[in-house]
């Protein structure tokens, strides 16, 4: 057994070293980061527990102080993003494709001929911050229905046309995903509209994704494709988006 | 000082939860400054105000000239704080890379450790606090209406360095560590719970009682600095009362009290 001044002693060496001592708990593969990683499958089985279909807390038009702050991507590159972005758009498609009985393909003009949610929700970035704005957009649930999910189908993935990371193996789209709970909350919608005008290039245009139960980066903007599917196994990494394929936890209640 | 005996002062599961405590207060107070750094800011309300000011406390680097410095604003009032805060080591970072888990920046795995330690510490405040609620531990923490005629006389030992030794928490201790089990633990779980998006869906009268995600977090800060507070002045305490008594009775729970004084 340790002494118990040398515990304490290691103690106050530990602190004033810096903490590289944790370090390896940075690696994506080390025993360290399993075990502190362990506690996600509780906290999102709690999480789920506790808030069943419950709404995110709406705020009024008072409360909107500032426009939206644009994070992550905000002026995507794309030779395909950039021709439709100068067409204002028209010609932009949403595929619903993978386990669905009907795939669709969707223009803007079909998707504000669904009826509209609008909603005032704050949004959360993993890094702090919060912002309030006014989403107006398709819920999901009634694109996903139009659809018809198979059976079989258990993911919601949105690929995006923002290139995130370049990397030696070519660019990195981001891709996100949901499971069906939250993709037919009934605040889950494909947003077109903020604060009252089309959806901003920086916020996402001309199609971003509102999941307000969840932190900022599993809201992916500038949506082209939506691929219903019974695993994630085969996108990115393996862990189902971009961020969680970078440490994140997929499922971000927290 | 002559010794008196050995009395059982502190129950295996107080024992147990202390060290769960310990531990993982230590790793949430570090990750929790990792996290910090993702925004080293504090704000008052439901938001950030990026278009208008709602700031209490920015830590920031500004070139100034050939030299980077660290920059921290509290209340309106800059301080230079270069080599600790802003910036350190040369580098732009608001907490120094001793004070955070891992050491470099990685917001991803500070989440993952703070959660994790998160649970420990919930479920051990959990368990001791309707464990010692039945069994009337907990009452043993609550000051009774002697004790705080005996205030005044409990400070001024204090003062003197006069501690008692009698197997009994004086009226000061059982302050100290009532406030912190059941006032600062519990606004640190709730103020950590009121910035999860998820559980405002679940209890929306959190954000209500903390009037917003932003004064939760800067509450959630401000109590992690009145811990740090209790940590130092805990340690002080068992250092000058008796080091070795103190960690003797919460790690086996026996306790050397005073020799009973002759009548």
């Amino acid at each position: 057994m340790i002494d118990r001044r040398q515990f304490l002693l290691g103690g106050a060496a530990l602190a004033l070293s810096g903490c590289k001592v944790f370090d390896g708990a940075g690696a994506s593969d080390s025993a360290l980061r399993k075990l502190f990683a362990s506690h996600e499958g509780l906290t999102q089985s709690a999480q789920r527990a506790l808030i069943g279909d419950r709404l995110a807390p709406e705020f009024s038009e008072t409360d909107i102080r500032q426009g939206m702050r644009p994070n992550g991507s905000t002026d995507p590159a794309s030779r395909d993003y950039r021709g439709l972005a100068a067409n204002g758009f028209h010609d932009y498609r949403l595929t619903v494709t993978g386990l669905v009985d009907r795939p669709q393909s969707l223009s803007l003009t079909d998707l504000t001929a669904l009826p509209p949610r609008t909603q005032i929700t704050r949004h959360d970035c993993v890094e702090g911050w919060s912002c309030i704005a006014k989403w107006q957009g398709a819920p999901l649930g009634t694109v996903l229905t139009l659809a018809g999910p198979k059976p079989t189908a258990r993911y919601v993935v949105f690929h995006c046309f923002d290139a995130i990371e370049r990397s030696l193996s070519g660019e990195v789209f981001y891709y996100e995903s949901i499971d069906l709970i939250d993709a037919f909350h009934p605040q889950t919608i494909l947003a077109y509209a903020m604060n009252g005008a089309a959806l901003p290039v920086a916020n996402g245009a001309p199609l971003r994704l509102r999941v307000e139960r969840q932190l900022g980066y599993k809201m992916a903007k500038y949506v082209h494709t939506i691929a219903l599917t019974d695993s994630l196994a085969s996108l990115g990494y393996g862990k189902g988006s971009y961020w969680a394929d970078r440490g994140y936890e997929w499922y971000a209640g927290i | 000082m002559p010794q008196g005996p050995l009395v059982y002062s502190q129950k295996l599961l107080t024992r147990i939860t202390h060290w769960v405590w310990a531990v993982s207060l230590f790793f949430l107070m570090l990750s929790g400054l990792q996290i910090f750094n993702a925004h080293p800011s504090l704000h008052i309300g439901q938001e950030v105000g990026f278009a208008y000011d709602n700031a209490i406390l920015q830590i920031g680097a500004q070139q100034k000239g050939e030299a980077l410095r660290g920059v921290t604003r509290v209340l309106g009032v800059e301080f230079d704080t270069t080599g600790v805060l802003g910036v350190s080591n040369g580098e732009a970072r608001a907490i120094p890379a001793a004070l955070t888990i891992p050491s470099y920046q990685s917001l991803a795995t500070g989440r993952v450790i703070h959660f994790f330690f998160a649970w420990a510490l919930v479920g051990a405040l959990t368990l001791w606090l309707v464990v010692s609620g039945l069994n009337g531990h907990m009452r043993q923490l609550i000051p009774t209406l002697a004790d705080l005629k005996a205030l005044p006389q409990d400070i001024a030992d204090h003062a003197r360095l006069l501690f008692h030794h009698t197997g009994e928490y004086g009226v000061l201790q059982k302050l100290a560590y009532a406030s912190v089990l059941f006032v600062a633990l519990p606004l640190m779980i709730l103020t950590g719970l009121s910035m999860s998006p998820g559980f405002n869906a679940a209890a929306p009268w959190l954000l209500d009682l903390f009037q917003g995600r932003q004064t939760a977090r800067t509450i959630h800060f401000l109590t992690m600095l009145a811990l740090i507070g209790f940590f130092a002045v805990h340690m002080a305490m068992i250092l000058l009362a008796g080091p070795f008594n103190a960690l003797r009775s919460i790690t086996t729970g026996w306790y050397r009290t005073d020799e009973a004084p002759h009548d």
